[in-house]
């Protein structure tokens, strides 16, 4: 819907049709209608789904058993959080089911529902054998383990598929980026489970190394991508890129690990905002770069 | 079944909105607004979830010799928007629920009682056609009159359009009819008389198609529509290529700093690893 700003605008710069200019300007693509939940579902499913992955990797170099016990928990209250966050989202929550009625590979959507509900499965199986383990005599170690392994292969489809989901689509910042997206959001989601981690009380080397190569990671993409420079997009850069990668060199481990949290969630936030801007963008739908220049006016039988 | 399309002439097309008209009617589409826009006599703006015909107003300076109006007079353009109904439609295949489907006249159909509401349809249309209703929750766009097909009738606004700018029709007979328009048009003198129709994009075509005077770009027709599932295979390539990464430097990580047992933590790691390790030495020993 156009608001009454936008038409305001539109009324003063109002000049004779040009078709650079597509119809009066009115976008032509349509908005996102993703609120605040679906970057935080981004956000949490992420780093529930790296911290599977740390703790197995953890587990099978033989590392602290804290140090996993600590990474089922995130992985299992990281999962447990991710589905009501999506289904808030939804237009029709109560239809959140529905999601489930088919399995599509060709829909990101569909994989990505698929895979939150293999690994929201994995994960609290990992985490209740786990406490079952602790409490009980019960030989449930060899099911845990293996629900933990397969939480970590799903887990790190949870952490990059989100870029896959917003990357293929007509939205030309997000559809320009669908290559980078993936990685940038495993990266910056190891990020975050490293500094749950760390802000667990653990001071591993590793989990020291996984968060300076990240950040690294990070404030590479930052340089790479190319995205309108507002205030979430820069300060997401910022938090999660130069300024941990600083913060551990000086190794302030804490404030590094709080700054990759931030940015990690600010990234989020503004990938999803910048696709709302970019959605009224005319420049790619109506190929105004000249690059489809040939396209244009192609008539039938000629 | 045959399959059916629409061709919307725009030279044909007065502006009369009754398409606009008919379709909220037959279809009960609440109304999205009562706004006066100040552009041209266009007060829908564009197709959406409550708008499911839209007619454009399009002033154009015409090219010199094109025939039919004044070079120093504006062109009034209209012409009758509608969702396009892909041959390969970027929100039937974005849905995760198989709401949306292709009916067997070929047109792409929400159906009303699958849809959630994700609104990953809405961002996957190259055509900024289907949105989703903010009261209703559910995605909406045109069905092309399903119901009506079903019933043996055309679609309420072919139906209700008093000029044959709306033509219903089987789909090859459609394009064929086009053809022959565009011919006779060019043959009068309107060289910028134009199809809409990207068959050359990775949409495929479109069973709702165009004729239009002018740059189709003056419309918000885009030039090479894109199907989003096209970029899957880079998407799907980058994930494999993160999530390798990612394992595998997290089995280096904790392989090359742990230790086979806690005392051994207490000597110095090897060079590259140690030399940040500010906590390792004082750092938790756990039992394991």
């Amino acid at each position: 819907m156009i608001t009454e700003r936008r038409l305001e605008e539109l009324r003063q710069n109002a000049v004779p049709m040009q078709p650079e200019r597509g119809y009066y300007g009115l976008p032509l693509l349509k908005e996102p209608v993703w609120t605040w939940e679906i970057p935080a579902y981004f956000f949490v499913g992420g780093a529930a789904g790296a911290a599977a992955m740390v703790g197995a990797a953890a587990q099978i170099a033989g590392a602290d058993r804290d140090l996993i016990r600590h990474a089922r928990w995130i992985a299992g209250a990281g999962a447990a959080l991710s589905a009501p966050l999506l289904i808030a989202d939804l237009g029709r929550p109560e239809r959140f089911l529905n999601m489930l009625r088919v399995f599509k590979l060709k829909s990101p959507m569909s994989v990505g529902a698929w895979t939150l509900t293999a690994f929201g499965t994995f994960a609290s199986a990992a985490l209740f054998a786990q406490e079952i383990q602790k409490r009980t005599d019960l030989p449930v170690r060899v099911i845990g383990d293996a629900a933990a392994m397969l939480s970590a292969a799903t887990g790190l489809v949870m952490a990059t598929y989100t870029g896959v989901l917003i990357g293929a689509t007509a939205i030309p910042v997000w559809s320009k980026h669908v290559s980078v997206l993936p990685v940038h959001f495993g990266t910056s989601a190891l990020a975050s489970a490293v500094a749950l981690l760390e802000f667990a009380g653990h001071r591993e080397n590793a989990l020291n190394i996984l968060g300076f190569a990240a950040a690294a990671v990070e404030t590479y993409l930052g340089y790479k991508m190319d995205v309108e420079p507002t205030i979430t997009t820069r300060a997401g850069q910022l938090f999660s890129g130069p300024l941990p990668l600083l913060l551990r060199i000086a190794r302030f481990r804490k404030a590094a690990a709080a700054s990759s949290l931030l940015g990690s969630l600010m990234t989020r936030l503004a990938w999803i905002e910048a696709g709302k801007v970019s959605s009224r963008d005319l420049r790619v739908p109506l190929a105004l770069d000249g690059r489809h220049a040939s396209g244009v006016g192609k008539t039938i039988g000629e | 079944m045959a399959l059916t399309g629409f061709f919307t002439d725009s030279t044909l097309c007065i502006g009369c909105k009754a398409c606009e008209v008919a379709c909220k009617e037959w279809n009960e589409v609440p109304d999205d607004g009562f706004r006066w826009s100040g552009l041209s006599y266009d007060n829908t703006l564009g197709l959406g979830h409550s708008t499911w015909r839209h007619v454009k107003f399009v002033e154009n300076q015409p090219a010199i010799g094109s025939g039919g109006n004044a070079p120093d007079l504006m062109a009034w353009q209209f012409s009758s928007d509608v969702c396009k109904h892909c041959e390969n439609a970027g929100c039937l295949e974005a849905c995760p629920t198989g709401s949306i489907i292709r009916t067997e006249f070929g047109g792409v159909y929400v159906q009303p009682d699958i849809c959630n509401g994700c609104g990953y349809c809405v961002v996957a249309c190259p055509f900024g056609v289907i949105d989703r209703r903010p009261d209703d929750g559910r995605a909406f766009k045109c069905t092309f009159c399903y119901d009506r097909q079903k019933a043996g009738l055309e679609p309420a606004c072919a139906k209700a359009c008093p000029t044959g700018s709306i033509l219903f029709g089987d789909l090859e007979e459609l394009e064929r009819a086009a053809d022959r328009r565009i011919a006779q048009l060019h043959a009068a003198g309107m060289n910028d008389a134009t199809i809409y129709n990207p068959k050359e994009s990775s949409v495929g075509g479109t069973h709702a198609f165009f004729l239009v005077r002018g740059d189709p770009r003056s419309y918000n027709l885009p030039p090479e529509p894109v199907l989003p599932t096209m970029l899957l295979k880079p998407g799907w390539n980058a994930v494999a290529f993160a999530a390798g990464a990612m394992a595998i430097g997290s089995l280096l990580a904790f392989a090359l700093s742990t230790k086979p047992s806690p005392a051994a933590s207490r000597h110095p790691l090897p060079k590259g690893e140690g030399s940040r390790n500010r906590g390792g030495p004082k750092g938790r020993v756990r039992g394991s």
